[in-house]
């Protein structure tokens, strides 16, 4: 039987025995319209805790608008690994109030929240007010004009950094570090952050992490990273050389980071007409032995889909990752949801078996998009990453994550083989793919069923051998641990997939330290689904809770079909527009629990 | 001679010829393509396994598999897509691409837009019938307004595609016309187009004998263009919107730098990549 639990994985200690206290932290939301370098102040903000020793999160919000809409950074600081937003916000800054309030449902505060405004700009908006937290104008505008030439952001970075416990001087080498503007304007903005700074003594109260700040650790140690970049680099560090793909939010800055990356380590990037022609161009150069990957959102996957199917019948290893956001349609572009599970494990025409992975934070986009590069490799097949909008834009402070071993690996043909055939019936049901330039071994692909030797056939003999073939490479390949991280023990459990994970665990870190005690399979490797090691990991346990962000319960449903469950199973989804929070999860097992 | 130039010297249209039989109806224009193809192939003394074919769905886009070269027959209307990926990332092989005129002028004229545009070396060749011949007779982007079938009785009554001014409008820079009836000059064309350097497009006419009978008349309109290639575009222009779509022979060639060259060596490792990450 196999282990189930995979230890190199990155995460806030768990075990079975020791239940670890639930994460202090600190959140900041700096809010203001477009232009007013909310978005500067946040990432800066990150960066300085990175400098600082400090763990962190930062997630992006803004409105509509191309450009120039409101917008908030939302700022998670901790002495340990954050994988989620928490549930309410230490402090609002908001630069300016303008359209501020729309972001009312994502910004929750509460009594002991301070909340700091220009009056100058206006009233704080009642639905702010209304959470009973503690508002204290402060003269942003004005305080500014005072220094010419320096930004209000700058003021705001300093008021969070100081209330966030960040030493002056990390604030100020994460500035520096980003500069690229004249020296004047530099002095004139690091006085405005020292000016911030020195107005936070005033407002005291916030609360903060108890625990001391730790020293920065050696450089390399760890990273400030996206999910999006850290797929970028699994997919090339598991060996993908060409990526074809068209842009869409929110997997565009995983294709921005690529483009330069394939051009260093010697591959292309291609900006596809559409992603008809994303798909399909990954799939000829992969046909020509190049490891390939494409990355879209469900819209794109959509229309991908008929050349996926592609590679399944032909047998061409390609990755697609799909960036997960609301849908159906063209949906909330910018926002997650986990909605994309049922298309991406069935959406395609014929009986036609596909890898389906997901990582389960972002420090895991890395390691399982490589792994996806890997499986593809390996079995000949498409794999489909469902990462999604808040583990793929989302960027955080996390400890270098420990890598697998090693490139993608495909079977190939040896040269001038006499009784070659493409589509061979072997025992793994993996065939050595003739590479085009290799002498003696030519063959077409074909998405029509074909023979072994890949000559198109409709007679039924063919066409079950072919199914079986397809069926059985995917079905009796070993996984190995990586299929699922197993954390805890107890007669509980929940089980998760993707940005859900960091949520869930953080909730159960509280129910455990409350007396639950409550086990997680976070999965990683959806289709196929690993039943025995599923069963295996949920042995001993008597109810399940399925936790994920949709509104149709799909991993749920999926599961149900295709996996036995032990005891009672039954459901936590909503759809989002809202990231999950660890507080609705809690209440959630508190209730499903209590039932 | 040496041997390997004695082994080129060798090749005859035979050897790039597969066993598997055509499953066209007896007298499809595409036999003859596929002759062209070999013979060109022969002429140019390509190795089999440097050369791949590329499709997608219909009788011509079966042709690949009739070649003793590598193929690749994909789907409906997006050949010109997976021949992109091919030669971008296998700069070294020979890419032909093969298509019908429902192939590639509808389901697949996004891709061929682009595939002009792009100038990736590719040799596509179209051949056109002027009807969906794999599905039994339906009007094509390229078929007369007036043609009666049965999914369009009476005609579409639409004005034709005009593929040629399409490629020279999106930037292709070899563009022929050529009619299956007669292969030789086919071979010629095709020997041409993969020599040159970028994008290339040969439309062949090639009768459908199943579905549009009347095209067997096609070999007494055609004729030689009667003026040489040329490369300035304006007078390209005014040539292939003004002729009756029956002159044959290269129309437009110009020379234009191809910009997806491919991968260049690499500089860097994968594990370099991290340090932009690391803190
Ligand atoms: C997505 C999709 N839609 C429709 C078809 C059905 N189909 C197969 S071939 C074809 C048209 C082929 O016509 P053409 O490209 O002119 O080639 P010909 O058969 O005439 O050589 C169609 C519509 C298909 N295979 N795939
Ligand atoms: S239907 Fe027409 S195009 Fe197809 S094989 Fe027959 S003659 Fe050729």
């Amino acid at each position: 039987m196999r282990v189930a639990v995979d230890e190199r994985e990155a995460r806030p200690a768990a075990s079975a025995t020791a239940s670890p206290a639930p994460i202090r932290s600190w959140s900041v939301a700096i809010a203001g319209s477009g232009g007013a370098g909310v978005m500067t102040a946040g990432t800066l903000l990150l960066e300085a805790a990175a400098r600082a020793g400090r763990y962190g999160l930062m997630v992006r919000s803004s409105g509509p608008q191309i450009r120039g809409g409101e917008a908030a950074a939302l700022v998670r600081l901790a002495s340990v690994p954050v994988e989620s937003l928490d549930d309410t916000f230490d402090l609002l800054v908001a630069i300016d109030w303008r359209n501020v309030g729309r972001f009312a449902d994502e910004i929750v505060l509460a009594p002991s929240s301070i909340v700091v405004g220009d009056a100058d700009e206006g009233e704080v908006p009642d639905i702010f007010a209304a959470s009973g937290a503690r508002s204290v104008p402060l003269p942003l505008k004005r305080m500014a004009r005072e220094m010419p030439g320096s930004w209000i952001n700058m003021l705001a970075l300093g008021l969070a950094g100081a209330l966030g416990r960040l030493p002056l001087a990390a604030l100020e080498s994460a500035v520096r570090a980003s500069w690229h503007r004249g020296d004047d304007a530099l002095a004139a903005n690091l006085a405005a952050l020292s000016g911030g700074y020195a107005a936070a003594a005033g407002l005291g109260g916030a609360s903060q992490p108890s625990e001391a700040t730790p020293l920065a650790p050696a450089r390399g140690r760890r990273w400030l990273v996206s999910g999006n970049e850290a797929a970028g680099f699994g997919a090339v560090r598991g060996g993908v050389r060409f990526v074809a793909a068209y842009p869409i939010t929110p997997a565009t800055e995983l294709l921005e980071w690529m483009a330069p990356a394939l051009a260093k380590v010697g591959g292309a990037l291609v900006q596809a007409e559409d992603e008809l022609a994303s798909i399909n161009m990954i799939v000829g150069a992969s046909y020509g032995g190049v490891p390939s990957l494409t990355a879209t959102a469900g819209p794109g996957l959509s229309l991908m889909a008929e050349g996926i199917g592609l590679a399944v019948a032909a047998e061409v290893p390609v990755v697609v990752v799909d960036v997960m956001r609301g849908g159906p349609s063209t949906g909330i572009p910018a926002k997650s949801e986990q909605s994309d599970l049922s298309f991406a494990v069935g959406g395609l025409h014929g009986d036609a078996p596909r890898i389906v992975v997901a990582p389960t934070s972002i420090a895991d986009c890395a390691a399982t998009t490589q792994w996806a590069v890997h499986l593809a490799e390996a079995l000949q097949t498409p794999a489909i990453v469902l990462s999604d909008q808040f583990l793929g834009q989302a960027r955080a402070i996390i400890d270098a994550p420990p890598l697998p071993d090693g490139v993608a690996r495909r079977v190939t043909a040896p040269a001038n083989d006499p009784d070659y055939r493409r589509y061979r019936d072997t025992p793994s049901g993996v065939s050595p793919m003739a590479i085009p330039g290799t002498p003696g071994t030519v063959y077409t692909a074909d998405g029509l069923e074909h023979t072994e030797s890949g000559i198109p056939s409709s007679q039924g003999r063919d066409h079950r051998m072919q199914l079986d073939k397809r069926s059985r490479k995917l079905a009796s390949y070993d996984y190995g641990p990586r299929w699922a991280s197993v954390e805890g023990s107890g007669a509980y459990a929940v089980i998760a997939f993707g940005s859900a994970v960091g949520p869930v665990r953080e909730a159960l870190m509280r129910v455990r330290a409350a007396g639950l005690d409550a086990r997680l399979v976070a999965l990683r490797l959806i289709a196929p689904i690993d039943a025995a090691a599923l069963a295996h990991a949920l042995d001993g346990v008597s109810r399940i809770l399925v936790v994920e962000q949709n509104y149709g319960a799909q991993l749920y449903r999926y599961l149900r079909a295709y996996a036995d469950l032990p005891g009672r199973t039954e459901s936590f989804h909503r759809p989002g527009p809202l990231p999950l929070r660890p507080g609705e999860i809690v209440q959630a097992i508190r209730e499903w629990s209590a039932r | 001679m040496n041997d390997v130039a004695a082994a080129l010297a060798a090749r005859t249209a035979q050897d790039y010829k597969s066993s598997y039989k055509p499953i066209w109806c007896p007298g499809c224009g595409d036999y003859s393509v596929l002759s062209a193809t070999t013979k060109a192939l022969a002429k140019l003394g390509l190795s089999p396994e440097e050369v791949v074919v590329v499709s997608g769905i219909g009788c011509s886009s079966r042709i690949p598999a009739y070649t003793r070269c590598y193929g690749f027959h994909g789907v409906h209307g997006r050949s010109l897509a997976a021949a992109t990926g091919l030669k971008v990332a296998r700069p070294d092989l020979t890419v032909l691409v093969a298509s019908g005129d429902g192939d590639g002028y509808s389901i697949g004229g996004n891709h061929f837009l682009h595939a002009c545009r792009r100038n990736v070396d590719l040799t596509y060749v179209v051949m056109d019938n002027h009807v969906y011949g794999m599905t039994k007779g339906q009007p094509s982007p390229t078929t007369e307004p007036d043609w009666d079938s049965r999914l369009a009785p009476g005609g579409t009554g639409l004005r034709v595609f005009h593929p040629l001014v399409i490629a020279l409008a999106a930037g292709a820079g070899f563009i022929a016309r050529g009619f299956s009836g007669d292969p030789n000059g086919c071979a010629e064309l095709l020997a041409q187009a993969i020599d040159h350097r970028g994008f290339s497009f040969v439309e062949i006419l090639s009768p459908c004998v199943t579905f549009r009978p009347e095209q067997r008349e096609w070999k007494e309109r055609v004729r030689p263009a009667p003026v040489a290639a040329t490369s300035d575009p304006a007078r390209a222009a005014r040539r292939l919107m003004t002729d009756d779509g029956f002159n044959l022979g290269v129309l437009y060639v110009a020379d234009r730098p191809t910009a997806q060259a491919g991968a260049r060596a690499a500089t860097a490792a994968p594990d370099d990549l991290v340090r932009e990450f690391e803190r």
